[in-house]
């Protein structure tokens, strides 16, 4: 089957790819892309591995065809950083050893920022149920929701 | 050179701190590599096809129209992995479990697989295999499948470790027993017994991680094979005799593991992948969907446990036994063996005695799951110690106090005690603030005890310094948690120089010697006492370089802070030389510098854990929430306590899971009903509190720094814990996991819990 033409930016490049109709955002960014930073868990998008930011909203690429994606704006783990600074949000996943095997932690990153951005200063609850969209199987959570809460004190310059 | 691995009491200046770990940055920046984000040249997409059926004859397989599909370049059956085994039951059945062989033995057992130029065609040619099924009667219920009429599994199993031998076949395939003294006369003295039974499900470790690798065989019979794993030196060994490889030349390099909690610890499809790409002269790429996780990796054992305990009114336990049945899926294990073992281990009793049977059921193969097997056993015998105490009329913290074992204590399974952490755990709790914190309408609090053996095992560990000083570790041992930044403590700390200085990595089969698999929470028991071995090692040969570079003899020359110095009058005034120093000269001193270590491991410090936990129950729905938690646990020795604690936590959080609400579901035709994330809910942020934890140090005798594992005895606790919150929060004992609100609906109406 000839591939669909999509057209889209990604983390801020113009970005084209040829794909199959049945293939999502996630198999695109993954294998024709080489931006592996999201990850397969599910398939099914109820893991949040494969979080990635479209157009301003927080989605499972799994759940996203890859040519649903022509003209939108994507967001990726890969571009969180800016060039050698970390963005606080990463920095602290990484002083709170908010991971440990750290499969999951592309994915919370993600949707912690996507939190962060339109709730800025999150009370515990808030925070728990705002990432309850993404499974973490080693840490229990409790470094992550405290390596989310001193960000957003970062965030914020408290 | 002989190691002395003996504890020596030290201050420490690295070990105990908390940096950032040498692997952290590529994990929040999405570069690190897991198993399904490599990828080699011209390699094919391998997909597995699945028996549908949980018990069936497999009459024949035809593969001839997925051959011919265009983009089809290699279909495998088990015809294209024979037999090589030898009479090694254990890696029949591994064999038999990465492709059935002439039966399919539950749902979601591998039949055939292809590899295809890509996925699309790979799941077109699956469907173009025609197997020939005769369905057989199955059995998936551990308590179903001791019954005298039960399907069988295999007509020739007869149990194990029974004398004389049993004439008829069964679905048990072992029994064990542990235990001593004399439990008859025992109860005798007892002046209130309590006699229960209890059951487990079934649950999954839960990886986030699908098993994925990339195989690569090529003609001269070499290989190459990146994939997740817990051992890759132990898959290697795995794959190589399942597939008739010299082990030295399939090189299996492990990438970052995405959790294994056990379940990464045999092999799965890794064969399939290899014989695949054997047959297309191709490398292979397979991941596993989450389903074919669920439904054909990893599961824990499901159990039925009896339990009956005595004890005196001044709270001594006078006898104590208990059978239990586990399930190993389709083939035999140790599964109810090393329950058996556990059930007792933090009691100092005078009578006991556990005998173990081991079931097999139409489900998955069973795998480790975090100190296999003691969960289970922890929650029928601490939910039994708790009624006991209730019923003496003790508090059962007390009554656990009088009765745990300590040093010296003949355990349960067989040795004496060293020093133990039972009773320090205990004392803590009984101080901790969580014990006095106010409890509403609806709310229990409960606690429990849990043991882990951990393990030790084969070591070899490389320690290479730079030209610039600044140090490469290279560990064998997969880093599931952490380890590779507490192993870089480690090595600072022995050799004196900051933890920036050191960079741990995991070294890949053709480059390090041999190592035993991260399981039994060794990771960094072992591989910190093969580091400091290692980094001793090199030491020795820095202090010889020194000696040549101030042209002395080697015996004045002394190592401290990371530094050789010069003793005795006569040298006294040589400047000290740093490990840059040294490393800089090394060209004309002798070569490069290195220190190298192989050990087993042995001595591992047995470990204990009491866990605290308040809980909400709804009487409407039956939903429990739970309200706060708390872990005590022995570390030995934190190295970095920051991982310590996410182990503590982790354990917690994936028991509560089994404890609430995780369960393989079968329907009346054999098949999982829930292979998914969404039937099979681990609990979520939203689920759980902080999980407070508290690190007890009592230094294990047998390693230099006093560590002992950490990383699997903080799952034995919980279920028991939780069960007796909740137990105590709505006023009935329950006895059935999880806990799941139509089960505690069930209780409260004083129905059976099914």
């Amino acid at each position: 089957m000839p591939g669909l033409a999509v057209s889209t930016t990604i983390n801020g490049d113009d970005v084209e790819f040829l794909c199959q109709a049945e293939e999502t955002l996630l198999d695109v960014l993954r294998d024709r892309l080489g931006l592996t930073g999201a990850k397969e868990g599910c398939g099914t998008g109820d893991c949040g591995a494969c979080s990635v930011i479209v157009d301003g909203r927080l989605v499972c690429s799994c759940l996203v065809l890859g040519a649903e994606a022509d003209g939108s704006r994507i967001e990726t783990i890969e571009g969180m950083a800016d060039g050698e600074t970390l963005h606080p949000l990463q920095s602290k996943f990484l002083e709170h050893a908010a991971l440990q095997c750290g499969v999951c932690t592309p994915g919370f990153l993600i949707a912690a920022k996507d939190l962060l951005a339109r709730n800025p200063d999150p009370t515990e609850e808030e925070i728990r149920f705002g990432l309850a969209g993404n499974l973490c199987r080693c840490t229990g959570y409790d470094k992550i929701v405290r390596a989310v809460q001193d960000a957003a004190r970062t965030m914020k310059g408290v | 050179m002989g190691f002395d691995a003996s504890y020596t009491a030290q201050k420490f200046k690295s070990v105990g701190s908390r940096p950032v770990r040498p692997d952290g940055v590529d994990k929040v920046t999405g570069r690190a590599r897991f198993g399904a984000d490599f990828n080699m040249p011209g390699q094919l997409v391998g997909r597995i096809l699945r028996s549908p059926h949980a018990h069936a004859k497999i009459k024949k397989i035809d593969t001839s129209r997925a051959e011919k599909l265009k983009g089809v370049k290699a279909v495998i059956t088990a015809a294209d992995l024979p037999d090589l085994t030898d009479g090694n039951a254990e890696m029949y059945d591994i064999l038999d479990n990465c492709m059935a062989r002439g039966k399919a033995l539950y749902d979601g057992h591998a039949v055939a697989a292809v590899a295809a130029v890509d996925a699309q065609v790979a799941r077109k040619a699956l469907k173009l295999i025609k197997v020939d099924y005769k369905v057989l009667p199955h059995v998936t219920d551990v308590d179903e499948a001791v019954k005298p009429k039960a399907p069988l599994l295999h007509k020739d199993m007869f149990t194990g470790g029974v004398d004389p031998k049993p004439t008829k076949p069964s679905n048990i395939a072992n029994r064990s027993q542990y235990g001593h003294g004399d439990i008859e006369k025992g109860f005798e003295q007892a002046d209130v017994i309590i006699e229960r039974s209890y059951k487990t499900e079934q649950t999954h470790q839960g990886y986030i991680e699908p098993h994925a690798c990339v195989a690569s065989v090529n003609a001269d019979g070499s290989g190459d094979l990146w994939v997740c794993t817990q051992g890759h030196f132990v898959y290697r060994q795995h794959c190589a005799e399942l597939l008739g490889l010299d082990v030295s030349k399939l090189r299996v390099t492990s990438s970052e593991i995405g959790g294994g909690f056990g379940g990464k610890t045999h092999v799965w499809a890794e064969p399939v992948a290899l014989a695949l790409s054997r047959k297309a002269g191709r490398p292979v790429k397979l991941v596993m969907t989450r389903e074919d996780v669920f439904r054909a990796s990893g599961p824990t054992s499901a159990t039925s446990i009896d339990v009956k305990i005595g004890a005196r009114k001044d709270g001594t336990i006078t006898a104590a036994s208990a059978t239990l049945r586990y399930s190993g899926g389709p083939y035999s294990g140790m599964w109810a063996e090393l329950g058996a073992m556990t059930a007792f281990a933090c009691y100092d009793l005078k009578n006991v005695r556990s005998v173990g049977y081991e079931v097999v059921v139409n489900r998955p193969k069973t795998a480790a799951y975090r100190a296999p097997s003691a969960p289970m056993a922890a929650f029928a015998v601490e939910s039994a110690v708790d009624e006991l105490a209730h019923q003496i009329g003790m508090d059962p913290v007390k009554f656990r106090i009088k009765n745990a074992a300590k040093e010296g204590s003949k355990s349960s399974y067989g040795p004496v005690y060293g020093p133990i952490g039972i009773g320090p755990t205990l004392e803590a709790v009984k101080k901790h603030p969580h014990m006095k914190a106010p409890l509403g309408k609806n709310q229990g609090r409960g606690m429990a005890c849990g043991f882990w053996f951990n393990f030790g095992g084969q070591t070899c560990t490389d320690l290479n310094i730079g030209a610039d000083g600044t140090v490469t570790l290279a560990v064998g041992t997969v880093d599931v948690g952490g380890s590779r930044a507490s192993l870089s403590l480690v090595a600072a700390e022995e050799l004196g120089i900051p933890y920036s200085q050191v960079k741990a990595v995991v070294a890949d089969t053709a480059t390090l010697g041999y190592n035993d698999m991260t399981d039994g929470s060794r990771g960094t028991f072992s591989s910190s006492m093969a580091t400091i071995s290692a980094a001793r090692n090199a030491i020795e040969v820095m202090k010889e370089r020194a000696a040549r570079m101030w042209e002395i003899p080697v015996e004045n020359v002394i190592w401290e802070n990371g530094q050789a110095k010069a003793k005795g009058k006569k040298y006294g005034n040589l400047p000290q030389l740093s490990v840059k120093d040294i490393a800089a000269a090394a060209g004309n001193t002798g070569g490069p510098i290195a220190g190298h270590s192989e050990i087993v491991a042995d001595g591992a410090g047995v470990s204990f854990a009491t866990h605290i936990c308040d809980v909400e129950v709804d009487p409407e729905t039956g939903a429990t929430k739970v309200l706060r938690y708390t872990v005590v646990q022995d570390a030995g020795k934190a190295v970095h306590p920051t991982y310590v604690e996410g182990q503590y936590q982790g354990g917690a959080a994936q028991g509560i899971g089994w404890a609430l609400n995780e369960e393989y579901i079968y329907g009346e035709d054999g098949r999982l009903q829930n292979a998914g994330f969404l039937d099979y809910r681990i609990p979520v942020c939203s689920d759980l509190p902080m999980i407070d934890t508290q690190i007890l140090e009592i230094p294990n005798p047998n390693h230099p720094y006093g560590i002992r594992g950490v990383g699997e005895t903080s799952i034995v606790p919980p279920l028991a814990a939780i069960a007796n919150a909740v137990s105590n929060a709505v006023g009935v004992r329950m006895t059935h996991i999880p806990m799941s609100p139509p089960r505690i609906l069930a209780a409260l109406d004083g129905e059976t819990a099914d």
